[in-house]
């Protein structure tokens, strides 16, 4: 249990995925303008990252490695996440409407998302058992979540800002990225 | 639509360079450029998936039904990535090693899905190579940018071939932030900072 607790720590704050890991920084840029997308998107992605990590481990665990085809994994890999998103959002659209209308927008993009993709591979590489796969695929979407939201509201703040002009918009963001990524940088020493 | 063939490579060189020009594809841009090599090693291996995903997307667009388009595209990106995993096993370990999980996440990159259905899907097959090629050189040479501009404050060597180069002397205090996820952030900021200082045509 204790070594499932630190997996986790080191997986939302130390080995941040986005700050640390350099994964998933399309739509963390994409979608950090406003912190309403920020909030949409980081319940999509911790959603959809749960589920194809579990499933994604099945694959690897009782398909691939069963039948000796492990060279097929990143083909086989994208199929299920593209599979999945699709299958998520229909049967969010048809039985759960309120939350399809909230994650509706951000969920096809998820599918191009590395974020969702590199936590599956790194499950597989790290050779985790079910159970910590389950807690690092959980937690690595909360630490997504998490840096995507404090981002998108220092983001709000730069809006009001003056910043020079071949600074504005993305470079600025970047730059902005950097700093938050120094203070996960602390972490570092805490596990 | 009126583009000479050569224009078609140029324009990947400048006006639309990955990742400045087209803001597209940053996880492997600011994970892998520790160092030059690791910049071109991963520069290269997208370029190779850029042309031959664009060419076959290309002399299949009269094929693949319009509504499962993305579906296929992504297969047949998957498939060279593959290729290219398998390759870079067999001959080029130790990079391989070091770009890790960046490889196979070619296959998620925006770059390389973008160009399959903004152009390979709507242009012929010589086009769609050259457009490719433009693309992907485009990719590397701002990989080794960055990388370059990265090793060389982070350490003050340059690696290249596995055989460090010191720039700046054994006195140069290494400046480590540099190489750290925080400095990929701010050097990617900046050169796109510089970037936006020349006036777009």
């Amino acid at each position: 249990m204790g070594d499932l607790i630190v997996l986790a720590i080191s997986c939302i704050l130390i080995n941040n995925i986005l700050l640390a890991q350099y994964l998933g920084n399309c739509p963390f840029l994409g979608t950090s303008k406003k912190m309403e997308t920020a909030i949409g998107m980081a319940m999509a992605v911790v959603f959809v990252l749960v589920m194809a990590g579990v499933i994604t481990w099945i694959t690897n665990t009782y398909f691939l490695q069963k039948l000796g085809l492990e060279y097929l994994r990143t083909v086989a890999f994208i199929l299920v996440i593209a599979s999945l998103v699709q299958f998520v959002e229909m049967f969010l659209k048809k039985s759960i409407p309120a939350l399809y209308a909230g994650l509706g927008i951000f969920l096809p993009l998820i599918t191009t998302n590395c974020a969702v993709m590199g936590v599956c591979l790194i499950n597989v590489n790290e050779e985790y058992t079910f159970l910590q796969a389950l807690v690092a695929s959980f937690s690595y979407a909360v630490g997504f979540g998490l840096a995507l939201i404090l981002f998108a509201g220092v983001r709000e703040r730069i809006l009001l800002a003056r910043v020079p002009g071949p600074l504005q918009d993305t470079s600025i963001a970047l730059v902005t990225a950097g700093i938050l990524s120094l203070t996960f940088l602390a972490f570092r020493g805490m596990v | 639509m009126a583009r000479s063939i050569v224009q078609e490579f140029s324009k990947g060189l400048w006006d639309e360079i990955p990742p400045f020009r087209l803001v597209l594809g940053l996880c492997p841009v600011l994970a892998v450029t520790k160092s030059v090599e690791n910049g071109i090693g991963m520069g290269l291996a997208t370029t190779f998936v850029l042309v031959c995903s664009n060419v076959l997307v290309s002399s299949l667009r009269k094929v693949i039904p319009a509504k499962v388009r993305i579906a296929c595209y992504i297969v047949i990106i998957a498939t060279f990535v593959t290729v290219v995993e398998l390759v870079m096993q067999a001959f080029a370990y130790p990079l391989f090693l070091k770009l890790g999980i960046f490889i196979p996440l070619i296959v998620v990159n925006c770059i390389v899905l973008g160009r399959s259905e903004a152009f390979a899907s709507k242009n012929g097959i010589f086009r769609s190579l050259l457009d490719g090629l433009g693309i992907g050189v485009g990719f590397t040479l701002s990989l080794s940018a960055l990388a370059a501009v990265r090793e060389l404050l982070g350490t003050g060597d340059l690696t290249i071939w596995e055989k460090p180069i010191q720039v700046f002397g054994p006195s140069y205090q290494p400046f480590s932030f540099m190489i750290e996820a925080p400095g990929a952030f701010v050097a990617l900021g900046l050169m796109l900072c510089l970037m936006n200082l020349v006036p777009k045509k």
